[in-house]
């Protein structure tokens, strides 16, 4: 009954703790892997006009939700100008503002983008029917019959569309089509002439990305509203849909920039791809995630490298489970391995060793003077505290003097229980020789440097600090183990006086 | 090295310290008991009111301040002492002490101690050097046992004792524990004392392991050790029994010794046992404590019990 109900819990442990940090890697991207990269891509507006010595005001219309993209960093750089970002519907909007500017203005607007594979089928509100059009009588004439024409080989308002470009974009231009293209640019006569059929339509403006270009300006499209959507056309193409690397800038609304207090405006491009580390931009992103509660990402730094550390804890208890309860080490004090473990982590493992032992061994050596000296226990032991210290200082001020090291982190090793050590070892000694003493200690830095080897391998450090809740599945193996009662490993050893009895 | 393979030790039936702890230990001692076993004054007391007997208690030392008088009251045990510290483990911290010359006390190996000595070691013990976690402890002063002339060239130094385990109520396998030189005078196996198992039935030596190998001699004393047999064993075994009415702790491992004037007394109660006697007896503990564990549940009295341990588990 007790046991059914541990394999329970042990089992909605590893559950928990594998569903949580899965929807935690989905949502927030935070990489299973250390060290893996993302794709990013770096765009930057830049607007340039010349002041007039009156307030400026500059709206830049930037993108919100484009399409096939996920946008997880923005910044504007301007130095003197008053930022804000402007939401509203479906449009957002760059706002920079000064009292007075004189000469040539440059603002950046920069934004970070990655690519967003998976496809929001959100139904968008219908806009509203269009405006009757105004044509001027012989357009009027050739509009119907342009439309007249793409109708008849055409059923939906997507087929209208692409039959529209199509007469359009024809090398050899008919008649009517050459008529109102001699009057409007591509994309107006589109939107026109598809209001005029009754769909609705508006044009955007978008940039086709390529790693490294400079000065780009953005790309007309016409989007049309079509079962229950906007869907995009390159009316210089007919293609439908979005394009792959084009992102959509500009999508309705007033004009992509809006001056006052300045003239000779001008917006470009320039954007770079960039390979940053998957991490980096989980730790961006993940402020406005309802996943991020379990992030250690929002504490102050030196925190987080308190919680690397203590993170750690679980691995080696695991660690010193294992040896304990499969192999049968013997170690000194139970968990002092995984601390002393956890000491090597921070100065290095070679440094750490040396240390230990030195410290350890003049400790076991000046503790046997200590008891000629006839001591009450607690103040024998204080003694030593104060002993390790001295030698910890003398240790490091000698390192950093030889200009080998730089010296060990004062609380690197745990003072006390280093120094209880040295006294269970020294009445072990007297106790039980040397023999025993040999035993447990070997043992101890043995489950140690196991502990050590694990906490330190990158994976390890990267998952318990960035999925604190595979703790969770540690715990869950932990209490497995708790269930073991077959042989130790080393009782195969201690049992084989057996041998000579076997029937 | 030399290994065993795993199957052949679950053959055998051969209990390992997972197991032990597990399914024996945690199951069968109930945790509120302990202190019952874990602290020997309380042992003592526990065993007195229930007739058990036991080295006599000289006195005891619980604070700091008694140790400056304790070589007045040590005048009277002229016949040597030990001094146990009282929630000690393993044997850790007795210090025996088999006589005095002069002003120095004589180890029971010979080694000269004087006055000064023997007060640190009570120190060390009133400050929790041996007790578990470093709780602050009590000294408990006993009579040494006289050895009995039996057990003459078969112990170096030290007294035997004989180790008995008890599962819910059974006696069911036993050694006796010889101490060697390597040893240093003491009865712990893996210190390197000998351990001879004994039968069930009689009383009599099966073999005996030092250091996990088998030895047919003494170390120390070259006597031969199969020749072994504890007399009045059913009374010995009897004496082990009651150990569980007293402490209601099911699976124990009890220390007797055999005092030459007072017959076998009993020393002290452990409430996790350790391994090594499986090997002394050439067989596995699981199959005895499952025969038992498979009794009908009706325990009887120790008499009973011990009648039926003694002719279930005999050798034959």
């Amino acid at each position: 009954m007790q046991r059914v109900s541990l394999y329970w819990i042990v089992g909605l442990l590893i559950i928990s703790g594998i569903s949580l940090a899965w929807l935690r890697h989905t949502q927030m991207q935070i990489p299973f892997k250390p060290g893996s990269d993302t794709g990013v891509w770096l765009i930057e507006a830049r607007v340039t006009f010349t002041a007039s010595q009156r307030p400026v005001l500059a709206s830049l219309s930037i993108p919100k939700k484009p399409p096939g993209f996920r946008l997880f960093n923005e910044q504007a750089a301007s130095p003197g100008y008053g930022f804000s970002i402007v939401d509203q519907g479906e449009n957002r909007r760059a706002e920079w503002s000064r009292r007075t500017a004189e000469g040539t203005q440059t603002l950046y607007y920069k934004i970070q983008l990655t690519r967003n594979p998976e496809k929001q089928q959100i139904p968008e509100h219908p806009p509203a029917s269009p405006d009757s059009v105004n044509w001027r009588p012989p357009e009027a004439t050739a509009a119907h019959a342009l439309i007249e024409a793409a109708g008849a080989t055409s059923s939906t308002p997507e087929s209208l569309t692409r039959e529209i470009i199509k007469i359009l974009n024809a090398s050899e231009k008919e008649q009517n089509a050459a008529l109102l293209l001699a009057d409007y640019r591509q994309e107006i006569l589109l939107t026109r002439l598809l209001a005029e059929a009754g769909i609705p339509s508006r044009v955007v403006q978008g940039i086709f990305l390529e790693d490294g270009r400079r000065n780009q300006s953005l790309v007309p499209m016409v989007e049309v509203f079509a079962r229950d959507q906007w869907i995009l056309f390159n009316p210089a193409t007919g293609e439908q849909g979005v394009p792959e690397h084009f992102l959509l800038w500009h999508r309705s609304g007033p004009s992509l920039l809006d001056l006052s207090g300045g003239s000779s405006a001008r917006v470009s491009f320039s954007m770079i791809y960039q390979s940053i580390p998957a991490l980096e931009m989980a730790r961006v992103q993940s402020s406005n995630n309802g996943f991020s509660f379990l992030s250690m990402h929002h504490l102050p730094l030196d925190q987080q490298g308190v919680f690397k550390l203590l993170l750690l804890i679980p691995m080696g208890a695991l660690v010193v489970t294992f040896m304990r309860i499969l192999i049968g080490v013997s170690t000194s004090g139970t968990f002092m391995p995984v601390l002393i473990g956890m000491a090597f982590l921070q100065t290095s493992l070679i440094p750490g060793l040396i240390y230990f032992l030195t410290i350890v061994g003049t400790g076991l050596l000046l503790r046997s003077y200590l008891s000629y000296l006839n001591l009450l226990l607690v103040a024998r032991i204080a003694t030593i505290v104060i002993i390790v210290i001295t030698l910890i200082t003398l240790a490091s001020l000698m390192s950093i003097r030889l200009g080998f090291h730089t010296g060990m982190p004062v609380t690197a090793f745990p003072l006390i229980i280093i120094a209880w050590t040295i006294e269970r070892m020294s009445i072990l000694w007297e106790e039980e020789g040397m023999r025993e003493v040999m035993v447990q200690g070997t043992g101890s830095l043995v489950v140690a440097l196991c502990a050590y080897a694990f906490m330190r391998h990158p994976t390890v450090a990267h998952l318990s600090f960035n999925f604190p809740e595979l703790n969770l599945v540690i715990a869950a193996l932990i209490l497995l183990m708790g269930q073991y009662t077959g042989y130790r490993l080393f009782e195969l050893h201690r049992f084989a006086a057996m041998k000579d009895r076997t029937p | 090295m030399s290994w065993i393979s795993p199957f052949a030790l679950k053959d055998m039936g051969i209990l390992g310290m997972n197991r032990r702890n597990h399914a024996f230990v945690a199951r069968y001692n109930p945790r509120r008991y302990y202190p019952l076993v874990d602290n020997k004054l309380k042992t003592k007391q526990l065993a007195n009111a229930c007739g058990i007997p036991t080295p006599t208690l000289q006195f005891i030392v619980s604070a700091q301040h008694e140790v400056r008088h304790v070589r007045k009251q040590l005048q009277d045990c002229n016949n040597g002492f030990a001094i146990k510290p009282a929630k000690g483990s393993g044997g850790k911290g007795i210090l025996v002490i088999s006589g005095n010359r002069g002003n120095s006390f004589i180890k029971s190996s010979g080694k000269r101690l004087d006055e000064r000595d023997i007060q640190r070691h009570i120190s060390n013990i009133l400050a929790g050097l041996y007790s578990l976690g470093g709780a602050p402890d009590t000294a408990l002063i006993e009579d040494i046992i006289q050895m009995d002339p039996l057990f003459e060239g078969f112990s170096y130094q030290g007294i035997p004792d004989i180790r008995v385990i008890v599962f819910q109520g059974y006696p069911v396998m036993a050694m006796l524990r010889l101490a060697t030189e390597a040893s240093d005078g003491k009865a712990n196996l893996h210190q390197g004392a000998v351990g001879v198992g004994l039968d069930m039935a009689t009383g009599k030596g099966l073999r005996a392991l030092q250091f996990g190998k088998p030895v047919s001699l003494h170390p120390d004393t070259g006597k031969k050790l199969d020749s072994i047999e504890i007399p009045d064993w059913k009374h010995l075994l009897t004496l082990a029994s009651r150990c569980y009415e007293m402490t209601g702790l099911g699976y124990i491992g009890a220390d007797i010794v055999l005092d030459r004037n007072r017959g076998p007394l009993m020393l002290e109660l452990n409430a996790r046992p350790g391994l090594a006697i499986q090997m002394t007896n050439g067989e596995g503990l699981l199959g005895r404590l499952k025969a038992i564990e498979a009794l009908p549940h009706s325990p009887g009295g120790v008499e009973e019990r011990v009648s039926w341990a003694m002719d279930f588990f005999a050798k034959k």
